[in-house]
């Protein structure tokens, strides 16, 4: 399904949010792309620079942070440091968002109807009529009731309120999706339903996606590949049947190990020691100071990646 | 949803006037507890001025008498909730043929006009302003100018009133420093009168709206930042709607909620005037009535005067309650909401 044309190209991006103490480095050399019809995860733990990424994608990264470099690449054409103007034209159209709140992320005194034509209108001419069977469609797309068009978001519940939102990204057959944690704030049930509408859209698109997430297990579900976050830093990326079978990078193996299980009882593994400062990060390997198998050649200088198996790369000194 | 039901209706229009019941009760009993006795008050302000008194004793039963203040309290408390209803309070303590209403009506339409129009003027200019202020798309420029409109709020506005009068009226001539209008026109719908009223209301207008409008720009400011951190707002952004559509339909649309309601409190002090912009510029409204009321201890035209106010804040109160759903729809005046 996937071809082999990248539609999103993310080449040594660098992001810094500059604080009187000193520049924050919260997204490093970071290199990533998707394909045609491909769901890339982003995971990693809170605060390891996987929204940082997606709102460098969007261009949206808010002050006092700073796309210091790199390029995004969006079929081929760079987007950053675009004038806004061209950059608008480029947004829902090819570039949408299923953003992280499902709560918060509708504008709680319009109309549902209101904002998911505004995105429409924005960018084509539909009006009247026309614009409203589309809303109907995009609505009845992502199982949602035609009465929902008249509604207030606060008439929703949390899993319609993120439905409306996927129906709003797909509006336009965007390029590619961002979903920041598109379920992070439901319940497991309706978790599972948010995932199948989000998987299905996909399926009868083919759009390119970014997940962005930290639940392993639901990544295993809904991803094609893989791209584990670390401070800020890439360490492995991989198909993500590959990445489960044999996870090489120390930190993904703990992500994986941290997915519960029915069959075995296991403790919770909490890594020891904390994440440095990621103003002032260590010379070497990112991880090495929550590494159990760290060693002296951890702290000379950062591992490069390396292909341990078919599109699987990982930085970590020990291969 | 969020229809106006009768029940909810009914429900506001009677905690309206339980409201009015209730302060009005209170602006009757609060003198009352003072202990001062305003005939007493009276008498030692004739002495004052004439010296000595025949028959002080005499002139007090008989002003006690004919005010009512002889009769039970209960009594007194029935007689006034009939004055209020029929908004006659009764002679004004101060200046005895007169009626207290009398005494307020010749006052109400100055300082309804200029108060209104520079509570509306002063709201707008500092909403915006705040609102530009709290923006992160305001272009460069135009927020490092911003803040400079704000200092006047720090002038407190009788200060800023005299600068005006010294400046404006005394030095340059421009406009006129004091009153409703000069003596020369006659009062009435004709254009030179009209014209007059309109310039002598420039310099008290100014000095509120400007000291004032900081106060509501500093406060959709917050507002405002508070609304450009919300998801909905980054989403708005994402969609690539116009900046405008995203300012307005996405910002202020949601930070002005909270500005809005202060705003309608704000509606009663309408009446109470500013009391020392008026004074200052000697405007003949109820803020200058009242505070020359309270000087003579006139307490029926303060009655008047605060029972005003106390209508109109729960006037604006109500309007308000009824209004909200439609500016904001997750209020619903409906009891049980179906989800």
């Amino acid at each position: 399904m996937a071809s082999d044309q990248k539609v999103l190209e993310v080449n040594d991006l660098n992001v810094h949010y500059f604080t009187p103490r000193g520049a924050v480095i919260a997204a490093n050399a970071v290199n990533l792309y998707v394909k045609e019809g491909e769901i890339v995860g982003l995971v990693g733990e809170s605060g390891c620079g996987k929204t940082t990424v997606a709102m460098s994608i969007l261009q949206m990264v808010s002050a006092p942070g700073r796309i210091v470099g790199g390029e995004i690449k969006i079929e081929g054409q760079n987007i950053v440091n675009l004038p806004e103007k061209e950059l608008r034209k480029i947004r829902w159209r090819k570039l949408a968002l299923i953003p992280q709140g499902a709560m918060n992320s509708l504008n709680p005194v319009i109309k549902i109807r209101e904002q998911m034509e505004d995105g429409i209108t924005a960018h084509e001419k539909v009006r009247g009529v026309a614009l409203r069977d589309k809303v109907f469609k995009l609505l009845n797309d992502v199982g949602l009731p035609e009465r929902v068009y008249n509604m207030f978001p606060h008439e929703l519940s949390g899993g319609m309120k993120q439905r409306v939102c996927i129906a709003m990204a797909v509006a336009l057959n965007p390029v590619i999706i961002i979903a920041d944690e598109p379920t992070s704030a439901l319940d497991v049930v309706v978790q599972r339903v948010v995932a199948q509408t989000l998987l299905d859209v996909k399926t009868r698109l083919g759009v390119s996606m970014i997940m962005i997430g930290h639940d392993m297990g639901l990544q295993a579900q809904m991803v094609d590949r893989v791209a584990v976050m670390y401070a800020g830093n890439l360490v492995e990326v991989g198909p993500v049947g590959s990445i489960f079978e044999h996870p090489y990078h120390p930190y993904t193996r703990l992500l994986i190990d941290a997915i519960p299980s029915t069959k075995q009882k296991k403790s919770l593994k909490v890594t020891e020691g904390l994440t440095h400062d990621l103003r002032n990060p260590p010379r070497g390997c990112c991880f090495q100071f929550r590494c159990p198998f760290v060693r002296d050649a951890c702290r000379e200088k950062p591992p490069a990646f390396k292909q341990m198996a078919p599109d699987h790369f990982v930085a970590c000194v020990q291969y | 949803m969020g229809g106006l039901t009768r029940s909810y209706f009914i429900q506001r229009v009677l905690m309206f006037f339980l409201t009015i019941w209730i302060g009005v009760t209170l602006t009757f009993v609060i003198p009352r507890l003072s202990g001062s006795d305003p005939t007493t008050a009276m008498l030692l302000t004739m002495m004052n001025q004439r010296g000595y008194v025949e028959n002080a004793d005499k002139i007090i039963e008989s002003y006690k008498t004919s005010f009512g203040l002889n009769d039970p309290l209960p009594i007194q408390y029935i007689r006034y909730l009939g004055h209020v209803v029929r908004f006659d309070y009764g002679f004004s303590f101060a200046r005895f043929p007169t009626a207290a209403w009398d005494m307020v009506t010749p006052a109400l339409p100055w300082t309804l006009i200029l108060l209104s129009v520079a509570a509306v003027l002063s709201f707008l200019i500092g909403v915006t302003v705040g609102s530009l202020m709290g923006w992160r798309k305001t272009p460069r420029w135009l927020q490092s100018i911003l803040p400079i409109s704000l200092t006047f709020t720090s002038i407190p506005y009788f200060m800023f009133g005299i600068l005006l009068i010294s400046i404006i009226a005394f030095k340059l001539h421009w406009l006129p420093a004091t009153g409703g209008y000069s003596r020369s026109v006659d009062p009435g719908w004709n254009l030179p009168f009209i014209k007059d009223v309109l310039l002598h209301a420039v310099l008290p207008l100014i000095s509120i709206v400007l000291t004032s409008m900081g106060g509501w720009a500093l406060g959709m400011r917050g507002l405002m930042i508070g609304v450009n951190n919300e998801d909905y707002f980054l989403l708005a952004q994402a969609k690539g709607l116009s900046p405008a559509r995203v300012f307005f339909r996405y910002g202020i649309r949601n930070a002005i909620l909270p500005a809005l309601t202060a705003f309608a409190l704000g509606i009663g002090s309408l009446i109470g005037g500013s009391i020392l912009v008026e004074f200052i510029f000697a405007y003949p409204g109820t803020g200058y009535t009242l505070y020359r009321a309270i000087q003579e201890q006139d307490y029926t035209v303060i009655q008047t005067i605060t029972n005003l106010i106390i209508i109109i804040t729960a006037a604006g109160v109500l309007i308000l309650d009824l209004l909200y759903p439609l500016i904001d729809p997750r209020i619903t005046y409906k009891r049980n909401v179906a989800s």
